[in-house]
C-alpha cells in the first residue's frame, strides 16, 4: 500500500480525536449528573424563557 | 418502590432522572456508530480500490470529506441557535447552538488536518496560502475558536448574544469555503466536489457515503451528550444561585428578628 503513513497518520488523528472527545463528553456528563440535583436532571423539558 | 431501594434509585439514576449524559438512545446510537466505523475502515482500507492518480492516498477522502461536511452542518447549527437565541431569547437553542459549536470547531480543524496530509502525497505541499479554500476554512476555524473563546468567559446573557453575534458572522463565510472551488476555480488546488462530479468507483463511492452516514450518526450522538452536559451546566448554576439567594433570604431574616428583637 503507498502512502501508508500519511493514511495511518490521518485516519489516527479523526479516529483518536473522535474517541478522546466521546470520553470527556461521557465523564464530564456524569461528573455533572453526580452534582445536579435529581429534580433538575430533566434536559428535555428545556423550555423558552 | 420501598424507601431504600427508592434510595438506591436515586443514587444510580433512573430513567427520568439520570446519573450521565447517556440513555438507552444514546447507548444503541453510540454502537450503530462503532459498528460502522469499523466497516468504514475495513471497505476503506482493504475494500475500496485504489485511484489512478493519487494511488492510496485517495483513501484521505473517507476520514476529510466527512469532517468538512460535519464542519459545514455543526457551523449552520451553531447559526439558526445563535438566530433562536437573538430572537426567542431561547435558552435550548442557546445550548444546542454552543454544542454544534464546539463540536464543530473539532471537525473543522480535523478537516484542516486531515486536508494537508492529504496534501503532500498528491500536491506536494501541506499548505498553499494562494489556495481561497483552505485560507477561507482556516479563517472559519479561527472565527470558530473566538466563538468558544468568548463562550468561555462567562455564562450570562450579553456573553451569549456576543457569541450570537460571531456564530452569525461565521455563517456568512460558510457559503463562500463551499463555493470558492467554483467562484476561484484558478485560485485552488482542490477538484471540484467528490460526490457531485461522477468520477468515483462504486466501491469507493459507497464507502465515502457511508462514512458520511456514520460520523453524520457520531455528530448526533457527541450533539445529545454535549447538549445535556450544557443543560446540566446551566441547572448548576441556578441552582446554585437559587441557594445564594436562599442564603441571603435567611440571612435578611435572621437580621430583621435581630433588630425587632432590639427595639422591644
Amino acid at each position: 500500500m503507498t502512502h501508508l503513513g500519511y493514511l495511518l497518520v490521518g485516519w489516527g488523528l479523526t479516529i483518536g480525536c473522535g474517541v478522546l472527545y466521546s470520553i470527556h463528553l461521557v465523564r464530564r456528563g456524569r461528573a455533572l449528573a453526580a452534582r445536579v440535583p435529581t429534580t433538575r436532571r430533566r434536559w428535555l423539558t428545556a423550555d423558552e424563557r | 418502590m420501598t424507601q431504600p431501594m427508592a434510595a438506591a434509585a436515586t443514587e444510580q439514576g433512573s430513567a427520568d432522572n439520570p446519573a450521565s449524559t447517556g440513555s438507552r438512545t444514546t447507548l444503541g446510537l453510540g454502537l450503530v456508530v462503532l459498528v460502522g466505523l469499523v466497516a468504514v475502515v475495513l471497505l476503506g482500507f482493504f475494500g475500496a480500490p485504489e485511484d489512478d492518480q493519487q494511488r492510496d492516498a485517495v483513501r484521505m477522502i473517507f476520514v476529510h470529506v466527512p469532517s468538512a461536511l460535519l464542519t459545514y452542518v455543526a457551523f449552520a447549527t451553531t447559526a439558526l441557535g445563535s438566530v433562536m437565541w437573538l430572537w426567542k431569547r431561547s435558552v435550548w437553542w442557546d445550548i444546542v447552538a454552543h454544542s454544534a459549536a464546539e463540536i464543530g470547531v473539532m471537525f473543522c480543524g480535523l478537516t484542516l488536518a486531515t486536508g494537508s496530509i492529504w496534501g503532500r502525497p498528491t500536491w506536494n505541499t501541506y499548505w498553499d496560502w494562494g489556495d481561497v479554500r483552505l485560507v477561507t476554512t482556516l479563517i472559519l476555524f479561527l472565527i470558530m475558536v473566538g466563538y468558544l473563546s468568548v463562550r468561555s468567559m462567562g455564562d450570562d446573557d450579553a456573553t451569549a448574544t456576543r457569541a450570537s453575534i460571531i456564530g452569525l458572522i461565521a455563517a456568512v463565510n460558510l457559503p463562500i469555503v463551499n463555493r470558492s472551488v467554483e467562484w476561484w476555480f484558478d485560485r485552488t488546488l482542490h477538484q471540484k466536489s467528490s460526490l457531485t462530479d461522477g468520477n468515483l468507483e462504486d466501491l469507493t463511492l459507497f464507502t465515502l457515503v457511508l462514512a458520511i452516514v456514520v460520523w453524520g450518526l457520531f455528530f448526533l450522538w457527541a450533539m445529545t451528550h454535549r447538549f445535556r452536559v450544557g443543560w446540566l451546566e446551566r441547572e448548576l448554576r441556578s441552582g446554585d444561585l437559587d441557594e445564594a439567594i436562599a442564603a441571603r433570604k435567611a440571612e435578611a431574616l435572621i437580621d430583621g428578628d435581630f433588630q425587632n428583637g432590639a427595639s422591644s
